[in-house]
């Protein structure tokens, strides 16, 4: 099993490296194209700001090179917003993967949200063993509109999609790596795809 | 719903907890590490780390231990104490840190808010505020509340919020380990009148002051440190006394 983590320079890398360490794998940072071709598994982190990680992706060619992946490519937060056709945040015109919108959350709610919310309405392998109602931590000041692709939901003002899926791309809106149990669960899962 | 926080606060001095821990069979409740996967595995939502080194070697211990709380624990932790600087900031991350809280820092210099915010994005960014109540003036307080200033807590809310600040962590010195209950009245205008997360600090002595500081308060989330290390409240009690009430909790 060859996971690599994309190194753009976007985001806490290490969490997700120690997350997967103590599932007892080793994943691989890299940017090099060839290298994360050759991956059994992806992950795609992100934080910031949506903008200025694209450009990032640009200078180093991931832009093109992600949408041609052919194995299972896990989104976390940022990087799954980044799937999507377009972010609010910078005006960002994303990847195209998703077909969906992300959108602020309005001032009716706290921004950030911040903290551990729950997952319902969960459809995917990606969940297997995962219960319904299940905390995940989260934090973002931007969400997914539903979408056909949508496989999890969460409530925060207003319900949008906190998980995607389309082919062999996956998109979680929560922080696996930091949500306990259950996100090392997740991490599994996506293992065992 | 989103849940209201419970977040253990655990002083670090080069690299070890200081004040005793007391609460459960650790070989070694000096390591920070052991004491975070405890606090993680009993249910807290996530840690405060603050750094009270006073030395750069101490520093750089602290350094190394946030890297091995990073392998070892499962849930977000926010590093504080001494940060007035993008480097140090950008080390603290890359070793593992979710958020870092500057104090100080963000007073004499409130610009490195807007740096950090642009640099990291505001979701890393705390801004920790100690102030105290004095005529019925609540003035922020430096260097942990021993410096005076004429700066108004409500003020400098708004303020480091609109530079960018991802959450307020606000501790009143008036409240500070007397264990009589947070300042709900100046949590709950701050809750108002801000748009970002709340973290209450300063009080917490039973049960019903973190219900009190979540419903009357308004807080997203409570901090405490001798509470919980002396195991005076259990976390997995506390989060059931607050779900009787009615408050979100991940239980």
């Amino acid at each position: 099993m060859k996971l690599v983590i994309l190194n753009y320079g976007a985001g806490n890398i290490k969490s997700i490296q120690f997350a997967f360490n103590r599932l007892g794998l080793d994943a691989v940072l890299s940017n090099n194209p060839e290298e994360i071709s050759a991956a059994d598994k992806i992950i795609f982190p992100g934080v910031g700001e949506a903008s200025t990680a694209m450009n990032k992706l640009k200078e180093s060619g991931l832009d093109r090179l992600i949408p041609n992946l052919n194995q299972p490519v896990l989104g976390i937060c940022l990087g799954m917003q980044l799937l999507c056709n377009s972010t609010e945040e910078g005006h960002t015109k994303g990847l195209g993967i998703f077909n969906t919108v992300v959108k602020r959350f309005s001032n009716d709610v706290k921004v950030p949200q911040m903290g551990w919310n729950v997952i319902k309405n969960l459809k995917s392998d990606l969940f297997s063993g995962i219960k319904e109602n299940e905390y995940m931590y989260l934090v973002h000041s931007y969400y997914a509109e539903h979408c056909a692709e949508t496989i999890a939901t969460t409530d925060y003002g207003v319900n949008y999609a906190s998980a995607l899926q389309h082919k062999n791309f996956y998109g979680v809106q929560f922080h696996p790596e930091k949500s306990s149990l259950a996100g090392a669960k997740l991490l599994q899962n996506f293992i065992e795809l | 719903m989103l849940t209201k926080r419970i977040i253990p606060c655990l002083d670090i001095k080069n690299g070890r907890t200081v004040k005793g821990v007391n609460f459960i069979d650790l070989r070694d409740a000096g390591n920070p590490v052991e004491l975070a996967k405890q606090y993680a595995n009993m249910g807290a939502d996530e840690l405060v780390f603050l750094d009270i080194s006073a030395t750069l070697e101490g520093r750089a211990t602290t350094l190394e231990m946030v890297l091995h709380v990073a392998e070892q624990v499962n849930i977000p932790f926010t590093v504080g104490g001494g940060i007035s600087s993008i480097e140090h900031v950008d080390a603290l991350l890359q070793c593992g840190a979710d958020k870092i809280s500057i104090n100080s820092s963000a007073v004499k210099r409130p610009e490195l808010v807007n740096e950090l915010a642009e640099k990291f994005g505001s979701q890393c960014v705390v801004v920790a505020i100690d102030a105290k109540e004095v005529n019925g003036q609540w003035k922020v307080h430096l260097a942990g509340g021993s410096i005076p200033t004429d700066i108004d807590l409500f003020e400098w809310a708004k303020e480091v919020e609109q530079r960018g600040a991802g959450e307020i962590l606000f501790t009143s010195m008036n409240h500070d380990g007397t264990k009589n209950g947070f300042a709900n009245k100046a949590l709950a205008k701050l809750s108002e009148t801000l748009n970002i997360p709340i973290i209450a600090s300063g009080g917490a002595g039973t049960m019903q002051h973190f219900v009190d500081t979540f419903k009357d308060g308004k807080a997203d989330a409570a901090l405490a440190a001798s509470v919980f290390h002396f195991g005076e409240i259990p976390i997995p009690e506390l989060k059931k006394e607050l779900k009787k009430h009615h408050i979100e909790v991940r239980l």
